[in-house]
C-alpha cells in the first residue's frame, strides 16, 4: 500500500476523521442529552465526509465522483435527519417527566 | 496549490467550529455552532465533486437539524454541567484519539486501485432515462433503498406525533398580527413562498438531469409551509405539522444572546 | 478583453470580501445588537452583491447569470426581513410585527 497524494480528497478525509474522534469526544464527555445529540450530529457529518472522500477517489466515467457512496450519503443524511427528530422528541417527553429539564443524569 | 491552501483552510474552518461547538457555552451558542458547521460542510462537498450532497446537506443537515435543534433549546431547560472527572476526559480523549488516527489511517493508505462503481453506472444510465448518475442510483439501480429511507421518514413521523406533548401541536406560533396588518414576516411570507414552492418544484424537476432531487427539493416545500404558518398566512390545523415544527419564535431560546433594552442599557 | 474581464472580477471579488470582513468585524466588536445587525445586513448585502457582480462574467450563460442575481436579491429580502425582526426584539417591542411601531 503506498501513501495517498496530497490533494483535496486526502484532505478532507482527515479533516473528516478528526471530526469523528470530536464527535465521539463529545458524545462520551458532555452532559445533557441535547448537547450529547448534537456531538452525535457532528459524528455523522464526519462519517459522511468520509463517504465522501471515498466517493472522489472512485471518480472516473466522466463523472467527478463515484455516484454510489455520494447516493448512500444522501440517504444517511434523511435518516440522521429523521433520527434527529425522533430523539428531540425523546428529549422533550424526558425533560416533562423530569421537570423541564434534560439532564439525563449527566454522564 | 491554491486549491490546497483553500481546501486546507475549509478543513481547518470546520474542525474549530465543530470543537467549538462542544465546548460552548450553552445550548443556544451550541446549536449556532451545528449551523455554522452544517454550512462550512456543504462547502467541503462542493470541493469533493458532490453537488447532490452538498444541496442536501445544506437544506436538511444545516436548515432542518439546526431548525429542529432550535426548537428543543428552547423548551429544554439546559441541563446542569457536570464536568468528568479528570482521568475519565483523558481517557476519553485517548480513545476518541485513537479512532481518529486509525481513520486518518485509512484515508492516508489507500487501496490501489481506487474502488468504483463509477463505469457500471455509466453503462446501464442511458437505459434508466436520467442524466444524473446520482439521480440513476437512487431511483433505479438501489430504488430499494429509497423506498426503505421514506419508511423511515414515515416511521419517526409517527414516533414524532404520537410521543409530542399534546401541548406542542395546534395553535400558532409567534403572536399573532391582527388581520389586515403589514409587518416584516408577513411580508417575506406573501413574496417568499409562491416564488419558494416553484423553486422547489424546481429543483425535484430539474434533478432528473442535473444536481437537485426530491429530497433537497421537498425540504424546501417544507421550509415554504413553515414559512407561511410562522406568518399566520394560513390557519394551523388541529394536527398541523407546520405549527409543531416551527423553531422557537414563540418564547426566545432562555440563553438568547439578544437581551430586551430595557436590560442592556 | 478575456484580461480585463478577468481584472474586473478580481477587483470586484476582492472587494466584496473586504465588505465581509468589515461587517465581521463590526459583529465582532459592536457594542450591541442592534449596532451589530447595521454592520452585518449593510455590509454583508453589499459585499454579497460585489461577490455576484464579479462572478457574472464566469457564469457560462445568460440563465446562470440571472441566478446568481436572483439569490443575491432572495439573500437581500431574507436578511432584511430577519434584521428587522430581531431588531424589533433587540428594541424592545413585543411582538415586532403587530400594529404600528412606537416612535
Amino acid at each position: 500500500m503506498s501513501l495517498a497524494p496530497l490533494d483535496a480528497a486526502t484532505l478532507y478525509g482527515l479533516m473528516g476523521a478528526i471530526l469523528v474522534g470530536l464527535g465521539l469526544h463529545g458524545v462520551v464527555i458532555l452532559s445533557g442529552f441535547l448537547r450529547r445529540l448534537l456531538a452525535f450530529n457532528l459524528l455523522g457529518g464526519g462519517v459522511f465526509i468520509l463517504f465522501g472522500v471515498i466517493a472522489r477517489r472512485g471518480a472516473g466515467a466522466g463523472f467527478s465522483g463515484d455516484p454510489v457512496p455520494q447516493a448512500l450519503v444522501i440517504t444517511g443524511i434523511v435518516v440522521a435527519f429523521c433520527a434527529t427528530a425522533l430523539a428531540i422528541t425523546l428529549i422533550e417527553w424526558l425533560a416533562e417527566d423530569d421537570g423541564d429539564d434534560a439532564s439525563g443524569g449527566g454522564s | 496549490m491554491i486549491a490546497l491552501v483553500l481546501d486546507g483552510g475549509i478543513a481547518l474552518l470546520t474542525i474549530g467550529i465543530a470543537a467549538w461547538t462542544i465546548r460552548a457555552a450553552d445550548d443556544f451558542a451550541a446549536v449556532v455552532g451545528f449551523v455554522a458547521y452544517g454550512l462550512i460542510l456543504t462547502l467541503a462537498w462542493t470541493r469533493l465533486g458532490a453537488y447532490d450532497v452538498a444541496l442536501t446537506e445544506a437544506a436538511i443537515g444545516g436548515g432542518a437539524t439546526g431548525v429542529i435543534l432550535m426548537r428543543a433549546g428552547a423548551r429544554v431547560k439546559p441541563a446542569p454541567v457536570a464536568r468528568p472527572s479528570k482521568r475519565a476526559r483523558i481517557l476519553v480523549g485517548a480513545l476518541s484519539a485513537a479512532v481518529a488516527a486509525g481513520l486518518s489511517a485509512i484515508v492516508l493508505l489507500p487501496p490501489q486501485p481506487a474502488p468504483s462503481l463509477a463505469l457500471e453506472v455509466r453503462q446501464h444510465l442511458a437505459s434508466t432515462g436520467l442524466g444524473n448518475p446520482i439521480g440513476g442510483v437512487l431511483m433505479a439501480y438501489r430504488a430499494a433503498d429509497t423506498f426503505l429511507e421514506t419508511v423511515v421518514v414515515l416511521l419517526a413521523l409517527f414516533g414524532v406525533w404520537s410521543l409530542g406533548r399534546d401541548a406542542h401541536w395546534g395553535g400558532r406560533a409567534g403572536p399573532a398580527p391582527r388581520p389586515g396588518e403589514g409587518g416584516a414576516l408577513p411580508l417575506f411570507a406573501r413574496v417568499l413562498v409562491p416564488a419558494g414552492i416553484v423553486i422547489g418544484i424546481y429543483i425535484v424537476w430539474v434533478g432528473a438531469d442535473a444536481p437537485g432531487g426530491k429530497f433537497q427539493g421537498a425540504t424546501i416545500l417544507a421550509a415554504m409551509a413553515i414559512l407561511a404558518g410562522m406568518a399566520g398566512r394560513y390557519p394551523p390545523g388541529r394536527s398541523s405539522l407546520s405549527a409543531s415544527a416551527l423553531p422557537a419564535f414563540r418564547s426566545p431560546a432562555p440563553s438568547s444572546p439578544i437581551r430586551p433594552a430595557s436590560r442592556s442599557r | 478583453m478575456s484580461v480585463l474581464l478577468g481584472l474586473f472580477s478580481a477587483v470586484s471579488i476582492v472587494a466584496g470580501i473586504v465588505f465581509f470582513v468589515a461587517g465581521t468585524v463590526g459583529l465582532l466588536r459592536f457594542p450591541d445588537a442592534l449596532t451589530r445587525l447595521h454592520a452585518l445586513t449593510k455590509a454583508d448585502n453589499l459585499g454579497l452583491g460585489l461577490i455576484v457582480l464579479g462572478l457574472l462574467p464566469y457564469s457560462g450563460s445568460l440563465g446562470a447569470a440571472l441566478k446568481l442575481v436572483v439569490i443575491w436579491a432572495l439573500v437581500q429580502f431574507a436578511g432584511a426581513t430577519v434584521a428587522q425582526m430581531i431588531g424589533a426584539l433587540a428594541a424592545g417591542e413585543h411582538p415586532p410585527f403587530r400594529g404600528r411601531r412606537r416612535r
